[in-house]
């Protein structure tokens, strides 16, 4: 019999500690949607999302009631849309009207958000996934719910640098078409080295094409959860501590497989995975920032950043993949800087830059995220940095993203205001020396060698 | 047996569980485990409770508890064991 201590426990998590399920994911294929025309696919994209994911929402918020837990959001992912809208769509114009068919899908099912309008380009792009990322900037500023993602590189396949220089115009661009909102469509941009196929998370969620018809992943949090515990063990050695995050990040999983396999049955589609990330929010007390304060940092950024990081981000794997059947995704800390009230306190303090951003990333999951930049920044030094990240991914084998916002009209010192779950962030200083020539010269990088490491 | 674990956290006063009890009582709620601490000043009570004769849902005990709770000043949630059991044990 489960003890009073027990439950008080858990629902002390659940109010005192913001542990919630981040998202319900549905990922849906569209590759059943390609029709005769752009409009006759656009009908048909529309009619499966709003026919598979009709319970969506319900059936999150009634899981939500049956067990006493949170579930922020629910989302879906989509198969990249480069690949349903090949054959159909001939102008950049076309690829925006199924970003439009998308965010109408969206709001009729009521989910906050759409992933999938991507394009995978590790090694080369096809005149299609040109359009597509060309229509980029167009798309994410006519609609609201649609996230876009590209991936330009993996381990296999090295890194496509044509795409990385077109990505540095393109998000200046999107920065341009909304700057009325502090260059809000960013936010919903991400660039990607080895993209998982199953992610829940956006703006990176795709349905990826290795994937089934119709699947569920879950993204759990708790940052605050594993915050808590750390408290009780101030100044204890470095056993303790990875002991009490993994136990903590146990625990945090578990939820996120309870509701996983309960959504899965509910809406009779297969239970795909649950990817066991410490997602921030910019509320106090659900911050990977304050975990790494708690560890022993000043602030995070401080000497010693990357490594509490890394003990953090493998505990939480450690703990969380025995709590769940099947894990994927990101599976990792998120380190966004807006999304993070402590992060962006460092920020501020001067204690965390973007070169400690970047090293920060080759021991967590996704990368470069949420950071907002000077309006005025050069799109080669938008590449520059975005092929910088891609590198640590393909050399590493671990996803790395990218997800800058270059502020329109307001530089460092500044603050950008992107609202909700998004946060606001202070404009961060990049490094301006030129890297045009590198970024210009065009091809590929080859897949690196996977003997010899060191 | 459809078992629900129903928790009131709040500042002790005369009466609470006397008013939760009725509820059940009332609705062919059956009590099956019964506990109650003080943690940090505050009145933890929680109960493990069989809805199975209940001519009521779920849904509808916990708005009613919940609301019971409104007037007496505590907090009253009726959650599914499942996640207890899911977090605790392996």
């Amino acid at each position: 019999m489960i003890s009073i201590n027990e439950v008080i426990e858990t629902n002390n998590m659940i109010s005192k500690m913001n542990l919630d399920v981040r998202t319900i994911t549905m990922g849906i294929s569209l590759l059943d949607c390609v029709g005769s025309d752009v409009d006759d696919t656009c009908r048909k994209i529309y009619e499966k999302i709003t026919t598979y994911a009709k319970d969506l929402v319900k059936t999150g918020n009634d899981i939500s009631q049956k067990y006493g837990i949170p579930i922020v959001n629910k989302r879906i992912s989509i198969t990249p849309v480069s690949l349903v809208g090949g054959s159909v769509c001939k102008s950049s114009a076309d690829f925006v009207k199924i970003a439009k068919a998308l965010d109408e899908a969206a709001k009729t099912v009521g989910v906050n958000f759409i992933g999938g309008y991507s394009a995978l380009v590790s090694k080369g792009m096809t005149t299609a996934d040109e359009l597509l990322i060309r229509s980029i900037p167009e798309a994410l500023a006519s609609t609201s719910k649609v996230c876009s993602s590209v991936n330009v590189g993996s381990t296999k396949t090295g890194i496509n640098m044509d795409a990385v220089k077109l990505i540095g115009e393109v998000i200046l661009e999107t920065a341009e078409l909304t700057k009325e909102e502090d260059s809000l469509g960013c936010c919903k941009f991400v660039v990607f080295c080895n993209a998982p196929d199953d992610n829940p998370f956006m703006a990176g969620a795709f349905h990826g094409v290795t994937e089934a018809d119709c699947i569920i992943n879950v993204g759990v949090s708790g940052p605050g959860v594993v915050k808590k515990a750390l408290e009780e063990v101030r100044g204890e050695n470095f056993e303790i501590l990875c002991e009490t995050i993994k136990k903590t990040a146990f625990k945090v999983t578990r939820v996120g497989q309870l509701v996983a396999k309960e959504a899965s049955k509910r809406l009779n589609v297969p239970f795909g995975i649950v990817d066991l990330s410490l997602a921030p929010t910019p509320a106090v007390g659900d911050s990977v920032g304050e975990i790494l304060e708690e560890i022993g940092l000043e602030y995070a950024g401080a000497p010693g950043t990357t490594a509490a990081l890394a003990l953090l981000n493998d505990q939480v794997k450690k703990g969380g993949v025995m709590a769940s059947s099947y894990v994927g995704g990101l599976s990792g800390a998120f380190i966004p800087v807006s999304e993070d009230q402590r992060m962006i306190d460092a920020v501020s303090a001067g204690a965390l830059t973007l070169e400690k951003l970047e090293a920060m990333t080759c021991v967590c999951s996704v990368g470069l995220d949420m950071i907002a930049i000077p309006g005025d920044t050069k799109a080669s030094t938008i590449s520059g940095i975005i092929a910088d990240e891609m590198a640590l991914g393909m050399i590493n084998q671990k996803t790395t993203a990218v997800r800058l916002i270059p502020v329109i009209g307001k530089g460092v010192g500044e603050t950008a205001e992107f609202g909700g779950l998004l946060g606001y962030a202070p404009i961060m200083p990049v490094n301006n020396f030129g890297c045009e020539q590198f970024v210009n010269r065009g091809g590929r990088i080859p897949a690196p060698i996977h003997s010899f490491k060191n | 047996m459809k078992k629900r674990i129903v928790t009131v956290v709040g500042k002790d006063s005369v009466g609470i569980i006397a008013k939760v009890c009725v509820y059940l009582a009332n609705n062919d709620i059956n009590i099956l485990d019964i506990a109650q601490t003080i943690v940090g000043g505050y009145f933890n009570m929680m109960m493990v409770v069989d809805i199975q004769n209940s001519s009521k849902s779920t849904d509808i005990v916990a708005s009613e508890l919940s609301q019971i709770g409104d007037e007496i000043g505590v907090q009253i949630k009726v959650q599914h064991e499942e996640i207890f059991e899911m977090m605790h044990r392996i």
